[in-house]
């Protein structure tokens, strides 16, 4: 039952917050009461499975593979951590105030809406259902971009619609001719009755076809263009949810479902993301210098920075997949806190446009100081968790006998320096062209701060972090037990 | 029956891709249309068709093996529930894009400036 929780926790919120009057700060409160649950369930189910193993549960008691199957594995619960941990931080967010045609059209609702989806879709056992708790969550993000429909929301929205729908497809294609051929759904069968199925000519094309399907949602070379063009658009926080947790479901599934149907790392398939996962960091980071808006810097960042994590996947060693792993619980608090940073501007200055802004050092240095942390940190400058999470992803490529990997992952490191450096000068240390602005409030400062102090506890707690991604992956890379975790005494 | 299904599947999903690839919008969502229904009939031919038989419900003499699958049944239905919806959402959408652009040709929408508050939201039409 405990499963449950995270997805009916958000579902509940979102109908009681439709059905509440509209006063702004009771559906701030009930948003944020709603969000807080979730990270506790998150708390619980990480703890159940750190002690217990593999958590299971079959709904409405239908025995795998015949109902649906919700599963929380190390890796699962890490990433529900994180959907608690931002979905209280950007809920949090919105008691700094909330567009008021956004409020009154339901954007609380929708945000517990795309939580239920990110929740849901950590949680499956089951890929068809991975596939509608895409669609939940994409849905809910459509709107989210979409809502105030000024001319620049509407453009980014058309094209993100446009790409991830064409993602979803490739999707359902790839899941239909999986059923085809395996004649089940369930995870953990396809993962027993896959090998035996497989022909050499249907798994290059299922391979290809999820590929591109969570490439496109996860942002890889050359299929993350959508995502540049579009979240720079959306208020702050829906832009820092997005940012934060989006494009790290498009990885999950990559990491679930390769590991599981494709487990011989030794395969072309691994070569082309090993590729790609390269490719996507260089081509994201020079792609960040050239940028003109604060959060088309990030936009970028994000995108070169999606090359860490699926690096672990293609090099397919615990060590490397650990390290991704670390990498990505650090660049989902890092990016969000950004993201959050530019709402700082954007309620300032009116635009994210770097030439625009300036000044915040000289008016309010201990915020700046505050937003140095995570600008730092996803540039890899040491002790922060970004130096760690790259550390540890080129370690993994040296031990592997990758050196051009880790060659070029050094100096995509420097190239992150470099593109956020000008940012922290542009931002934060020239002279401001226009000198009156007003000061930032408590209440939009503190998101950032709880993440900045999230940021510095998994720094200090880089080690206790590295081991539990460890373990995480070497349980993700034990399909046996994945197995017989879901199957039971069938397996 | 797989082979006529299997050419359809394979018209949508080709007239989809080459719709999706045109200027205006109202093909974008056409295309989008066609393959989503294309991945349906793919689904079903995939599966594997049963004919005359429906799945499920058995009478005397009927064994297992020769009732249709009900599994990509259902999987199309959800597929045309949420394909609909989504398709729903795509049309205001473009419908909003093209009252704000003033066109709906792709290249004169271009990509999305540098957002600036207190620009007017489009008007309602």
């Amino acid at each position: 039952m405990l499963l449950a929780f995270p997805i009916l926790l958000p579902l509940l919120t979102a109908i009681v917050l439709q059905l509440l009057p509209h006063r702004p700060k009771l559906l701030r409160l009930v948003a944020f009461a709603g969000a807080l649950g979730i990270l506790i369930a998150a708390i619980v189910i990480l703890v159940r499975v750190e002690s217990r193993g593999i958590q299971v549960l079959q709904i409405g008691s239908w025995p795998a593979p015949f109902g649906i199957t919700l599963v929380a594995d190390l890796f699962s619960a890490l990433l529900l951590l994180m959907v608690g941990i931002l979905g209280s931080v950007i809920t949090g967010h919105s008691f700094s105030g909330v567009d008021p045609r956004r409020e009154a059209f339901g954007y609380h609702a929708l945000i517990h809406v795309l939580l239920m989806g990110v929740a849901g879709a950590f949680l499956t056992g089951d890929i068809f259902n991975l596939y509608v708790w895409f669609e939940v969550m994409l849905i809910a993000s459509f709107v989210l971009m979409s809502l105030h429909r000024t001319r620049p929301q509407l453009q980014g929205a058309l094209t993100y619609v446009g790409l991830n729908l064409l993602a979803s497809a490739f999707l359902l294609t790839a899941i239909g001719l999986l059923y085809g051929q395996a004649g089940t759904l369930n995870f953990a069968d396809l993962a027993r009755a896959w090998p035996e199925r497989r022909t050499a000519a249907l798994d290059a094309t299922l391979s290809m076809l999820f590929l591109t399907a969570f490439g496109i949602k996860a942002g890889l070379f050359p299929l993350f263009f959508w995502l540049p063009a579009s979240y720079h658009t959306p208020p702050a926080a829906v832009g820092a949810l997005l940012a934060g947790l989006l494009t790290k479901v498009g990885v999950y599934a990559m990491i679930r479902v390769f590991t599981l149907l494709f487990p011989d790392p030794s395969g072309r398939m691994y070569a082309l993301v090993l590729v790609l996962s390269v490719t996507t960091m260089v081509v994201g980071l020079i792609g960040a210098i050239g940028q003109g808006d604060f959060r088309r810097v990030l936009s970028f960042n994000l995108v070169g920075h999606i090359g860490f994590t699926t690096i672990g996947l293609a090099l397919g060693t615990p060590a490397a997949l650990a390290a991704s792993m670390l990498y990505m619980l650090h660049h989902m608090l890092v990016i969000t806190s950004l993201f959050l940073i530019s709402g700082w501007f954007l309620r300032q200055r009116r635009t994210t446009e770097l030439s625009a802004l300036g000044g915040l050092y000289r008016t309010q240095p201990g915020v700046a100081l505050l937003a140095m942390v995570p600008i730092f940190s996803l540039a890899g400058v040491p002790p922060l968790s970004g130096f760690i999470g790259k550390l540890a992803v080129i370690t993994a490529a040296l031990s592997g006998e990758h050196y051009w990997v880790a060659a070029i992952a050094l100096s995509v490191s420097l190239l992150t320096v470099l593109s956020m450096g000008r940012l922290w000068d542009a931002a934060f240390w020239k002279p401001a062209p226009t000198p009156s602005a007003p000061r930032l409030r408590p209440a939009i400062i503190a998101p950032v701060g709880a993440l900045v102090v999230l940021t510095l506890v998994l720094t200090v707690f880089a080690g206790p972090a590295f081991d539990l991604s460890k373990r995480a992956a070497v349980q993700l890379l034990n399909v046996d037990a994945y197995v017989r975790a879901v199957m039971g005494n069938r397996g | 029956m797989e082979l006529l299904l299997a050419v359809v599947a394979g018209v949508l999903y080709g007239t989809g891709f080459y719709l999706m690839l045109r200027r205006r919008l109202a093909q974008l969502i056409i295309g989008l249309g066609l393959l989503s229904n294309g991945t349906n009939i793919l689904i079903f031919a995939a599966a594997g068709v049963t004919r005359g038989q429906p799945p499920l419900v058995g009478g005397a003499g009927v064994t297992a093996a020769s009732l249709a699958d009900p599994v990509p049944q259902s999987l199309i239905l959800t597929a045309i529930v949420i394909g609909f919806g989504v398709l729903a959402f795509s049309l205001v959408l473009s419908h909003r894009v093209q009252a704000s652009v003033g066109s709906d040709d792709i290249d004169a929408i271009g990509p999305a400036p540098s957002v600036h508050i207190g620009e007017t939201a489009t008007s309602d039409s």
